[in-house]
């Protein structure tokens, strides 16, 4: 028993180990590739493939690090991390609204279609139709029109963005419960019928019970939805508040400033990994009960 | 409905009367599962049903558990239509596959009937507690039904079945899937868990022994259409033991329904052969 559980910790703490250790080879390859790279970029097959090594394109990582502790733009007294820590705050709740207003969307939209088989039938298309429309196209537009609905609130330039995160999040939800909640067995279905139990109860007791395999890679799919729809959002209705907004603007300082950029990309790196570390362990809690997964 | 004031329904489990089953009726694959099916069920009684498939075993079980309805006739379950007596979880049912939630453990597994009555969760406890002992598995209570063994989760489909206290106990091959030696052992127990509990069992089997093992009387059924041929009394009394299966009486009956199985086969021409 204690020999099991010193070998689980010593699993876990590589585990744990491994997380920052991929942060520096990532730091490694890029610096070894500033090194050894052709310093005015060059051609693979005819095409401009390889990066320039100079410090106008790749800083040096340290740089980076370096750059977050001054401030934003000269003059200014708030380092840039704490400004670029505040703009991924930002962004982070605005996506983890999207996240679970989607996975709420997609888990009521699934539960429609298993009640009513017409609705399957009617919904389908248009939720994979949903899905091709771009999201740069759609991202001013909504902003336009919501801000017109709007007119009278305060504050609701987070609004489109949000909402563009749900469009994103709630689509793998939708498919993947729709699948698992129809593939609950007939012998369970049964078992519940001879006890008298309604459809709510049986939705409840089982088919949602049942549907957990199927649904915690879509969780994971719609996380990373949420961000991605949350961050082009932002860039493209222009929110200045957000961390994807940032990652614009310190883009256009690159000339002069160029480690400046890459605090922001630190930020959003943070966002995606925060929400998924956040989707892996809602993941953990519903399967806590489940078998094992093969290894 | 159609309770007949002549013969008490409280004496009586099942009543099955001039039930017809008909699947996709009207249509190219018209199926007559059933047909002109009458059977009693006494309270407290063992009652096996045998045949080949598409005899329509299931399909009678599944009628008097009122997962199906009949296209004619009635099923009388516990002195009621059979419909008030699910309503009313008048029986409790087993299938082949243990059907245990696999996110549940074995204690929740078995409170499931219990909560969808509604009962709180201490007199829950106390009833799993209780179920668990009947079976014999009373530290599994906190294990999940994938770290059990094939025959401890059909334990466990049976306490849930029973937890509840019905009457009645539906079984659709329910040892189907275990092995020969865990079979034997099981039957043994569910004989003991009935004697114990008085429950009235209907149990669908394609195994002979296992149907003659077990029961007062082995309905036997043949296809195309599904119906009774012959009811074979076992008349070997209750206490039934290892050693009932190596007893003259048990191969002699075991002959009877093997013979009545081949007889409802071959039809009238064969029954020359089943003189002894």
């Amino acid at each position: 028993m204690t020999e099991a559980v010193t070998v689980k910790r010593s699993v876990r703490l590589r585990r744990a180990l491994m997380y920052p250790l991929s942060f520096v080879l990532v730091a490694c390859a890029w610096e070894l590739y500033k090194w050894l790279g052709p310093p005015a970029g060059g051609k693979v097959l005819g095409m401009r493939l390889l990066a320039r090594t100079n410090d106008r394109a790749m800083p040096h990582t340290w740089k980076m690090i370096e750059r977050l502790a001054h401030p934003e733009v000269r003059g200014r007294s708030d380092a840039i991390w704490l400004v670029v820590s505040r703009a991924t705050w930002y962004s982070f709740r605005v996506a983890l609204a999207a996240f679970v207003i989607g996975v709420l969307l997609g888990l009521v939209l699934a539960v429609v279609m298993v009640r009513f088989k017409t609705a399957e039938r009617a919904l389908m298309p248009y939720l994979a139709i949903s899905q091709t429309v771009p999201i740069i196209v759609l991202a001013p537009l909504l902003a336009t029109l919501i801000i017109n609905i709007n007119k009278g609130l305060v504050d609701t330039k987070w609004l489109p963005v949000m909402v563009l995160g749900v469009f994103l999040a709630f689509f793998p939800v939708a498919v993947s419960a729709l699948k698992g909640l129809q593939s609950t067995n007939a012998a369970s279905l049964e078992l519940m019928d001879s006890y008298a139990a309604g459809w709510w109860k049986t939705l409840f007791k089982l088919r949602f019970p049942a549907a957990v395999p199927y649904l915690t890679p879509a969780l994971r799919l719609a996380g990373a939805s949420a961000v991605v729809g949350v961050v082009v959002g932002e860039i493209s209705t222009g929110l200045r508040t957000g961390v994807g907004r940032l990652v614009l603007s310190y883009g256009q300082d690159a000339t002069s400033d160029p480690p400046k950029l890459y605090t922001a990309v630190f930020g959003a790196a943070a966002l995606g990994l925060v929400m998924s570390a956040l989707v892996v362990a809602l993941d953990k809690l519903l399967r806590r009960n489940l078998p094992p997964e093969p290894v | 409905m159609t309770k007949k004031p002549a013969s008490p329904p409280a004496d009586d489990a099942v009543v099955v009367r001039d039930l017809l089953k008909v699947f996709n009726r009207g249509k190219p694959n018209q199926v007559d599962a059933l047909v002109d099916v009458q059977l009693t069920v006494r309270r407290g009684e063992f009652v096996s049903l045998i045949g080949p498939s598409g005899c329509g075993k299931s399909t009678l079980l599944r009628l008097i558990a009122d997962l199906i309805q009949p296209t004619q006739g009635s099923v009388i379950v516990n002195g009621k239509p059979a419909h008030q007596a699910r309503l009313d979880q008048d029986y409790g049912m087993a299938f082949q596959q243990s059907g245990l939630f696999e996110w549940r453990t074995v204690a929740r597994n078995i409170e499931l009937p219990l909560e969808l009555k509604g009962w709180d969760k201490t007199r829950r406890r106390a009833r799993s507690r209780e179920m668990l002992e009947l079976v014999k598995l009373p530290d599994f209570a906190g294990h999940m039904p994938w770290q059990l063994s094939g025959g401890m989760q059909q334990r466990v489909a049976i306490a849930r079945a029973l937890a509840a206290h019905p009457p009645l106990l539906l079984m659709d091959e329910p040892f189907g899937a275990l092995d020969e030696m865990t079979r034997e052992h099981m039957q043994a127990e569910l004989l003991r868990i009935c004697s114990e509990t008085g429950t009235t069992v209907v149990f669908v089997t394609h195994s002979i022994p296992e149907a003659v093992y077990l029961a007062d009387r082995v309905v036997v059924m043949s296809p195309r259409p599904g119906r009774i041929t012959r009811i074979v009394e076992v008349g070997m009394g209750r206490d039934r033991t290892e050693l009932t299966r190596e007893a003259t009486d048990f191969f002699d009956r075991v002959t009877d329904v093997r013979e009545a199985l081949r007889g409802a086969e071959l039809g009238a021409q064969a029954r020359g052969i089943e003189d002894r």
